[in-house]
């Protein structure tokens, strides 16, 4: 008897599953960060516009932020960046800003456009640190620790509602413990 | 697969300079497992392509960057370990054989374990039945 | 108003499938012969209704109807005629409705073509057809209408996309969905023999025909899909274990062990409950095919828009169909062991090892297509499984698989002695040997996969030929049935596709490489020399277009034409030139330009032995298929009843 309910209830463990897989499909090409958890990749990058004074990534140890990763061929950026601008001007978390694969000339054109709301901007040009930091897309952003770690990873626009869930409760805990 | 079209058209308008120049191999063994690496690891940009076959600009960097790692004599586990710590485990197409991917590459042989003993006693049975059939049509 | 009356030919095919589903079984339960007829009256009005709503959406195609707004979206001004038409079925509402007029068509031939079936057996097939395709519309009138206006009208059509825009588009998916639906047929023929409790050796006799020739079409879909991503998309690839050629693969696998098991509950009467769920689960593989490729649950190169919305209808559907197919199998199945017995060496005991083998072959390929959707629902991260994985496991069974094969041919039925066989066996081992040896020798790159791989294929191709022979001299000099010869043509089509598939991505050659006008490279004894690019127009597309010539030997063997194409809607593509041959495929992609003169490219080159031999292996089991079709036997009402059915079985494939 149970050899002819087999198929059946193999059906429904598969049904089961593809009902959920119905529930997080929307988020299916999204590659979680193995660096969730880990320090943040070593780098040495020029800052955007002055390639002459490099920022190496333990100056940036000490206080939280949010590394935002963005460039100026990046439409989604170009949505997202009112959210980066109201974040940043809040005053809430310190914004640093990624330059990925892009043209000095067309990055600077588009801050001048839309608006600099970063505190600093490194330039990765050549794409490696990025890579380092396992960017597949833009715009991402990597929110990092006062200790370096990063902590959680943005993949996509950043939101007002990943602010709330994700920003907020994580640096009033930092701003809690000394 | 249109997105990956929009990221290529975009990335044209972009750098109007050009694409990367294939990459030079001397070694011809050294060849064949550049291709055969890039074959098993998957873009994460153009999720349904390998990153032999990807046109997207991550993969022409990640390309490149296998490249450089290959002449400066690392070998394949540690090309791929480099890229799982960054990229994690989705771009590898050749799942691990340990930890939760075992019971997928066990599967097929436990199945087969199962059902090569179902199909014993299921001939065993047969055949008896069959003996006895010629025994009552004998006797 | 015209397409608006597509949409109520939809709606009318709904009323007439429902009407369908319901009154023949109720006819056929109480030997009402009036309802019963219903079954039939009601395939042949649904077909013509169907057939209406798809002539006018392919008319609002041709005439580029842009108020249609699946028509907008999948066409423009300048789409050539022939892609007009296909293009119809270039996404997924007029997929969908392909679909719905495959299945129309299937049902409505077997309305035509069942004069020899019981009634009530007739009228309870056609009504579980009518349920699958009342489900369908449902699902196509309210989610996936291709006759929906677009107003204000589209000025101009967004276009097909122009990976579409190729003959096999216009053909690939008729051909698939004809296997894919056609499976339907013996789903319904099982499911009606469930509910009127006649899982008889009739019944599976009247079902093989439907089998063979869905099975056929279905190979040729596949064989078709692969080819076309081969000279489209691959880069030189046949086959990508994307999600969506596994969801096509796993109804072949055990469509094909349901062809086998068919054989054994015809011939013997035994292996009834596993040609009942094989049945069954074929065409749910084929129903959860069309889920994966449009709920978006995978991510697939296949995949049309997806719509978790859609998703939901679908597994829904798929759950009543499915489940209450299984629940009835489970319920309804016949519970002694029946049939004859057998002994331990039989062709009995070798079609079990091969329905076990082909099922954990089709459940490998289920596990690694969605063992990541599992690991990620599981909370579990995200994995890949590719090629590496399919490749090695499908290689690893398929090793068992080639070696019975030719056992299974000539042991008798009921009983062998292995003694027999393995004196049967002598010659076609020697072949084997002789051909593992010439490989060794004449291809080293073939390493031990492409040894081994085509050793099989002279053993199986070896053992066609001689049971062909024997087959003749038994018969007395006439030629064995169609049912017989089908077989053995399909065989031999599996050793030829086994050639190629062993040994074309072993032995093949590819160079990527940056070349200028003048320049010339060497691969495989081929010279390919590169005299430059010019610009060509489309009549959507322009394009630079590269000229090669290749050489071997000194002498000139083919010209090749890359092309680099830009479309109306600003896609870029890729049009790779082919040099086919039966031995060797030379293939030439361009890349990207390399400078912004565009003198210098980024060229691809390859060199492809033996890569026909994987279509030309499918196009012969195809045939074999059609063929076996094709047998008198299936147009025999009654089978003759014997009293030694063992003898006659025997006999019957020595004479027949």
């Amino acid at each position: 008897m149970i050899g002819r309910l087999l198929p059946v209830i193999i059906f429904l463990a598969l049904g089961i599953l593809l009902a959920v897989g119905l529930k997080i499909a929307d988020h299916k090409t999204e590659i979680p960060s193995p660096l969730i958890g880990k320090q943040m990749p070593e780098f040495t990058l020029p800052v955007l516009g002055q390639p002459e004074v490099m920022v190496a990534h333990d100056e940036l140890i000490g206080t939280p932020f949010l590394l935002n990763v963005w460039a100026s061929w990046c439409v989604t950026c170009r949505v997202e960046h009112p959210v980066i601008e109201e974040l940043a001007k809040s005053g809430l978390i310190r914004v640093v800003g990624l330059n990925y694969r892009d043209e000095e000339a067309d990055a600077q054109a588009w801050l001048a456009r839309f608006g600099n709301p970063y505190e600093l901007n490194i330039a990765d040009i050549s794409g490696r640190t990025a890579i380092d930091f396992g960017v597949y897309a833009a715009p991402e952003s990597f929110l990092v620790d006062p200790n370096g770690t990063i902590v959680f990873k943005q993949i996509g626009a950043v939101t007002p509602e990943i602010i709330k869930e994700e920003i907020v409760p994580r640096v009033m805990e930092w701003r809690r413990a000394p | 697969m249109k997105n990956c079209f929009l990221t290529l058209v975009l990335a044209v308008l972009a750098f109007s300079a050009t694409a990367a120049d294939p990459l030079v191999f001397t070694d011809p063994a050294m060849e064949e497992r550049y291709n055969d690496l890039t074959a098993e690891l998957r873009c994460a940009v153009c999720q349904n392509q390998s990153l032999a076959d990807s046109d997207a600009e991550l993969a022409q960097d990640l390309r490149k960057e296998i490249y450089d790692m290959m002449m400066a004599g690392q070998d394949n586990e540690q090309i791929k370990t480099f890229l799982v710590d960054r990229y994690g485990d989705f771009v590898l197409y050749r799942p691990a054989m340990e930890g939760n991917t075992l019971a997928l590459w066990l599967m097929p042989g436990v199945l087969l374990g199962i059902g090569a003993i179902a199909v014993f006693f299921t001939v065993r049975n047969r055949n008896r039945r069959l003996a006895t059939e010629r025994q009552k049509g004998s006797s | 108003m015209i397409p608006e009356l597509g949409q109520v030919a939809l709606i009318g095919a709904l009323l007439i499938a429902l009407i369908m589903g319901t009154l023949p079984l109720i006819g056929a339960s109480s030997g009402n012969q009036r309802l019963m007829k219903i079954g039939q009256t009601g395939a042949i009005a649904q077909f013509l209704l169907i057939l209406t709503s798809f002539v006018i959406l392919t008319w609002a195609f041709i005439v580029q109807d842009f108020s249609v707004e699946y028509v907008a979206r999948n066409s423009n001004y300048q789409l050539p005629m022939q892609y007009r038409f296909s293009a119809v079925w270039g996404s997924h509402e007029g997929s969908l409705l392909l679909w719905e007029l495959i299945l129309c068509m299937w049902t409505f031939a077997v309305a035509l073509f069942s004069k020899n079936l019981p009634d009530d057996f007739r009228a309870r097939t056609l009504a579980v057809l009518g349920w699958v395709s009342a489900g369908f519309l449902l699902f196509v009138i309210f989610t996936s209408n291709p006759f929906g206006r677009l107003i204000p009208q589209a000025a101009d059509g967004l276009d097909l996309n122009p990976l579409l825009q190729d003959p096999g588009l216009i053909i690939h998916p008729p051909m698939l969905y004809m296997g894919y639906v056609g499976f339907s047929v013996s789903f319904a023929f099982a499911v009606a023999a469930l509910l009127g409790q006649q899982v008889t050796r009739d019944w599976v006799r009247w079902s093989r025909p439907w089998t063979h020739v869905a099975w056929a079409f279905l190979t040729l879909g596949i064989a078709l899909g692969s080819w076309w991503a081969y000279y489209e998309l691959g880069w030189g690839g046949w086959w990508f274990w994307d999600p969506v050629e596994n969801a096509s693969f796993m109804p072949w696998i055990v469509g094909t062990a349901l062809i086998h098991s068919q054989a054994v509950t015809e011939k013997r009467g035994t292996f009834r409950n596993w040609t009942l769920i094989l049945a069954i689960t074929t065409f749910s593989l084929c129903l959860l095919g069309t889920f994966l490729v449009r709920s978006g649950v995978l991510t697939s190169v296949h995949a049309f828009a997806s719509d978790p919305t859609r998703g939901v209808f679908i597994l829904t559907y798929l759950a009543v169909v499915v489940g209450g197919s299984l629940l009835l199998f489970a319920i309804r199945a016949p519970a002694m062991v029946q049939g004859s017995n057998f002994a331990g060496v039989s062709r009995e005991t070798l079609l079990l090892i091969n329905n076990l083998l082909l099922v954990v072959m089709a459940a490998m390929v289920l596990t690694g297509t969605l063992y990541p959707l599992l690991l990620d629902a599981l909370d579990a991260g995200k994995i890949s499984v590719g090629p590496p994985y399919f490749g090695t496991l499908f290689a690893l069974l398929l090793v068992p698989i080639a070696v019975l094969l030719p056992l299974g041919f000539y042991s008798r039925w009921q009983e062998d002695s292995l003694g027999r066989l393995l004196r049967e066996l002598l010659v076609p081992g020697i072949a084997a040997l002789i051909g593992g040896l010439a490989t060794a020798f004449l291809l080293p790159k073939a390493g031990s996969w492409g040894i081994a791989g085509v050793a099989g294929a002279f053993w199986i191709m070896t053992s066609c030929l001689r049971y062909y022979r024997q087959r003749v001299s038994a018969g007395r000099g006439r030629r064995p049935s169609r049912g017989e010869t089908g077989m053995i043509l399909a065989h031999f089509g599996v050793g030829l596709f086994l050639i190629g598939a062993s040994l074309t991505n072993a032995v093949s050659s590819e160079k990527h490489l940056r070349m200028v006008a003048g320049d010339s490279f060497e691969l495989a004894g081929y010279n390919f020399v590169f005299e430059g690019t010019r610009g060509v127009r489309g009549p959507n597309y322009v394009a630079d277009e590269g000229e090669f010539i290749v050489y071997k030997a000194g002498k000139r063997v083919t010209s090749l034409y890359p092309q680099k194409r830009r479309y109306a809607n600003g896609q870029v593509m890729t049009e790779a030139a082919l040099d086919p041959g039966l031995t060797r495929d030379l293939y030439v992609g361009l890349g990207e330009a390399l400078n912004d003169q565009g003198t210098a490219w980024a060229v691809r080159l390859y060199h492809k032995p033996f890569i026909r031999f994987i279509w030309i292996g499918a196009l012969l089991m195809m045939a074999g298929g059609f063929l076996a079709a094709t047998d008198r036997r299936y147009r025999r009402s009654v089978t003759a009843r014997s009293e030694n059915p063992v003898a006659d079985a025997n006999l019957a494939e020595a004479t027949a």
